[in-house]
């Protein structure tokens, strides 16, 4: 059923009975054009783009849990485009332009709200280095304004500007960078894909790789073997463990995030804010939780779990900048795992091996490269050549020195 | 997560700073392969899910490299020596000729 008005308007009159369910819950089919393994976002949004753009409509995801259990549904659902270095950028602008035309084209309602996102600053050098990036974003046609002091207190009185040790000096402010509905974007993807003919299949966990000789052919799965003209990998936090299975090693460590949620309060932060002297950043969600997160724990983990050190540390840079929060309540807290990769850029790209593609080290910047890098890698899977916009995603620029190193912080994951 | 340093006894690994994989060792940089065992030192990690064998500098304490033992599934640590009891060549400080 397409959802409109009219969708609306009888529901409401017939006691909501007429809605049917959003994608079918399929059963493999033993041979498929493409698999996709991974039903998060990134693994919707190619198999979508693979039906849409491409026409590759014989096309399946597989995913060991349930669609969007992953890091789609625990993420802090930030959307930006705000990056500096010149393979990041036309990637991420392309990304941010499919978020303002995702619901449309999807007709869901995925939540995309551009409330603007402010990287705050707080010294001379800062304000240079986030002048420079404001200038490299507008040179690609990304929105950037550098803000003063007076220009941060106007809209966000609350922060702490006279803070001894990091006084606010301003701001670089994103205003079409906002926040969407995580579920709502895997949702939306499923149901579109799913309209396209595209099998979605849960609670199928792949096991290993089918192989024709050098070929990867299929995957091994709980619930029996597929076989398939292509494979993409699209496993954020199970990269490697995947890779492993068909005797690859890669550029990847996979790490915990955490992230935390307050109790609920009236709307008091109207966009997104980072805080520049130490790793902090805050949203506030539509039901009024104040979304939050920032470092990762550092050291390889698979657990979905973190620990309290890190706590700590977020919650002293969440009171370093708005000491107001300090009576909340925190509501919840959760972790994600990720594979951080070596320059903290992600992977779109074939693989060593043919018939097997990579989509991995999205580092913590998952969410917000959704549509792009499903767009991307559906490319690179239907035509056997990187996208333009992704041409920097490649596996060898490790072997060949072409790292995007957006921090500029060095070949260690847990830098990044 | 509390790391039991050999000097030290447990503590907070507050105190402590990762560095990563142990198990491996930085190539022969003379040998005729050395530019693709050195991308392999530098990039490539097996990252298992289980046990995982790691460093960690002590610099809240005794200033110590350390051998960790750790599970990456659960978080438990099942050892911890000093690294340079062990065979690991990567940040041996004590092996500076200068």
């Amino acid at each position: 059923m397409r959802y409109s008005f009219l969708s609306l308007l009888a529901n409401a009159v017939t006691g909501q009975k007429l809605w049917s369910a959003a994608w079918r819950d399929a059963k493999p089919k033993p041979a498929y054009d493409a698999v996709i393994v991974g039903g998060g976002g990134h693994g919707l949004a190619t198999a979508y783009y693979l039906a849409k753009k491409h026409g590759v409509r014989n096309v399946a995801v597989v995913e060991k849990g349930w669609i969007g259990s992953g890091n789609a549904g625990r993420n802090t659902t930030i959307i930006r485009s705000n990056y500096g270095l010149p393979g990041n950028i036309p990637f991420y602008e392309w990304s941010m332009k499919l978020w303002e035309g995702l619901e449309r084209e999807l007709n869901y309602n995925a939540m995309v709200s551009q409330r603007g996102i402010l990287n705050l600053y707080h010294s001379d050098p800062q304000r240079d280095a986030y002048a420079r990036r404001g200038n490299a974003m507008r040179l690609h046609g990304v929105d950037a304004e550098l803000l003063d002091r007076e220009q941060v207190r106007e809209m966000l009185p609350f922060l702490d500007f006279d803070n001894a040790r990091f006084p606010i000096q301003g701001g670089l402010l994103h205003r079409r960078g906002g926040t969407a509905r995580h579920d709502g974007v895997v949702w939306g993807y499923a149901r579109a894909a799913d309209r396209l003919g595209v099998d979605i299949v849960q609670n199928c966990e792949v096991t290993g790789f089918i192989r024709d000789g050098d070929r990867i052919a299929g995957v091994e799965t709980t619930l029996g073997p597929i076989r398939a003209g292509k494979v993409g990998l699209a496993v954020a936090g199970n990269s490697s463990r995947l890779a492993a299975m068909a005797g690859l090693r890669l550029p990847i460590e996979s790490h915990v995030l955490q992230a935390f949620v307050s109790e609920g309060i009236k709307p008091l932060i109207p966009g997104v804010i980072t805080f520049g002297a130490g790793h902090f950043y805050v949203s506030q969600s539509d039901k009024g939780g104040l979304v939050f997160g920032g470092d990762i724990d550092g050291y390889n983990s698979y657990a979905q779990r973190g620990n309290l050190p890190v706590v700590e540390d977020v919650c002293e840079g969440g009171m370093a900048l708005m000491p107001l929060i300090g009576r909340l309540r925190l509501l919840r807290g959760w972790g994600g795992i990720m594979d951080m990769s070596m320059d903290g850029s992600p992977i779109i790209d074939r693989s060593p091996l043919p018939g097997l593609y990579l989509n991995t080290g999205w580092c913590y910047g998952g969410f917000k490269a959704t549509p792009a890098s499903g767009w991307c890698f559906a490319h690179a899977i239907a035509k056997d050549e990187p996208h333009p916009a992704a041409a920097a995603y490649r596996l060898d620029r490790f072997a060949t020195g072409h790292l995007i190193n957006e921090k500029g912080v060095g070949a260690q994951p847990n830098l990044h | 997560m509390r790391i039991p340093c050999p000097y030290c006894g447990p503590r907070d690994a507050h105190e402590f700073t990762y560095l990563g994989d142990a198990t491996v060792t930085r190539p022969d940089p003379a040998a005729p392969d050395a530019a693709a065992a050195f991308h392999a030192y530098a990039h490539l990690r097996d990252n298992p899910a289980g046990p995982h064998e790691e460093l960690w500098y002590h610099g809240g304490g005794c200033r110590g490299w350390l051998r960790v033992t750790r599970d990456t599934l659960t978080h438990a640590i099942t050892g911890a020596r000093f690294a340079a009891d062990s065979s690991v060549s990567a940040p041996s400080v004590a092996k500076d000729p200068s």
